[in-house]
């Protein structure tokens, strides 16, 4: 039991830095960068993964035995899109603005290869308990990256954090001026590059 | 005509569906790493979404959007909430059909994308193509239009980025930095190059 519980933590915590969907499995870089120009809209992003990922994950683990090989893609993916349709009708309904602003992002995250990928990778072969920690673990790997980039593209970009402004008018009054790059795609793009490389040395990874 | 043009720039160069809206972001970095592989794949892109664009106009203007249901007897009737599943549940089937197509008519063709079309079905620029479309609401042509001009966007940045990274092999990039954390900030420097073009209008 020791042992299980054990592997089930490590199902849970190796993809929050040691094994991160972004920086070193290369998953889910889409969507990833699109919602981080304001914070408020990569918070929700993140918990929309989490809900679609955890459950997707669960529900095709408790199916797997079910799902026949051939045909396994698309069983996947109409779990997964009707996961998604629902997290979007709920978004709609109760955040209507932040869901405007993140337009069709919500619609790709059936595309974001992060869900087909676990789905594929752990769901298929492993309990539907260790599934939803793998989904779960993931999905906040992913929003962890999706938080500090959002984090850096805002303070510098707009001089705010999550709508509150933390530059001071005065530094404004002296000459201070907002980076409008980083509110560009570049922006996004040049701080996710400096992320991977420090989380890089931070765990000590690197590419062929 | 003049407008079609002025869309399928703006979709090629200033709104490059993978530059500034980092759609098919995946694909990008898993197959830049060679010219020849990143050709085939971009031309699959570009073959691809022209087809699935006025494909899936013609599914949301006829079964999906409010009221379009009218011609079969049921004005009422909203499935707008479908479309997410319907799309790429066509964009699955389209390319599952253009794969035996080719492999009938034009073996060469199917040889030379034959392995990019399974991998095209996943690519988030193809569904991001479609979501879009219904966004701005766009006629029959202009979504074929817009279709191609992304696809084309979607190639040109592929292979300028797989011909850069051909040449950095000669460069002494730090370890930690090798594979995505030097090609993400490539990327930034190819996607500020391409911002170039904002602000020109035919």
């Amino acid at each position: 039991m020791g042992l299980l519980e054990k592997k089930s933590k490590q199902a849970f915590t190796d993809p929050l830095s040691a094994n991160n969907p972004i920086t070193l499995q290369v998953l889910g870089i889409c969507s990833a960068l699109a919602v981080t120009v304001k914070m408020d809209t990569a918070v929700v992003m993140t918990l929309a993964v989490v809900a679609v990922l955890s459950i997707s994950n669960t529900l095709i683990s408790l199916l797997r035995n079910l799902i026949p090989g051939k045909v396994r893609i698309i069983v996947q993916l109409s779990i997964i899109a009707s996961l998604v349709i629902i997290t979007d009708q709920i978004l709609k309904a109760y955040l209507y603005d932040i869901s405007k602003q993140l337009t069709v992002f919500v619609g790709l995250i059936i595309t974001n290869c992060i869900v087909m990928g676990r789905a594929e990778a752990f769901a298929m072969q492993n309990s539907p308990g260790k599934s939803f920690l793998d989904g779960l673990g993931n999905a906040l790997g992913y929003g962890g990256i999706l938080i500090i980039v959002s984090f850096f593209r805002e303070i510098l970009g707009s001089g705010t954090i999550y709508g509150f402004q933390i530059i001071p008018d005065s530094a404004y009054a002296a000459g201070y001026e907002n980076m409008g790059l980083m509110s560009l795609s570049p922006g996004a793009f040049i701080i996710l590059g400096l992320i991977v490389w420090v989380h890089r040395i931070s765990v000590d990874i690197e590419e062929e | 005509m003049e407008h079609y043009i002025s869309l399928a720039t703006k979709a090629m160069f200033v709104e490059n569906i993978l530059l500034a809206y980092f759609l098919g972001m995946c694909s990008f970095l898993a197959i830049s790493k060679k010219i020849d592989t990143s050709i085939g794949l971009g031309f699959a892109v570009v073959f691809v979404l022209t087809i699935t664009a006025p494909a899936n106009w013609a599914i949301h203007n006829y079964f999906l959007q409010d009221g379009a249901l009218a011609w079969a007897g049921f004005p009422d009737v909203d499935l707008s909430f479908l479309n997410f599943i319907v799309f790429i549940a066509v964009i699955a089937a389209i390319v599952q059909l253009v794969e035996m197509i080719l492999d009938k008519f034009s073996p060469t063709l199917y040889y030379n994308l034959g392995i990019f079309l399974p991998l095209i079905a996943v690519n988030c620029s193809i569904l991001g193509g479609s979501l879009f479309l219904v966004e701005r609401e766009y006629t029959l042509l202009e979504s074929t239009v817009f279709g191609f001009g992304s696809g084309m966007g979607f190639f040109l940045a592929i292979v300028s980025m797989a011909s850069i990274r051909h040449r950095l092999r000669y460069s002494n990039v730090p370890a930690k930095l090798r594979g995505l954390g030097i090609t993400m900030l490539l990327t930034g420097l190819l996607s500020m190059a391409f911002m170039a073009f904002s602000g020109i209008d035919l």
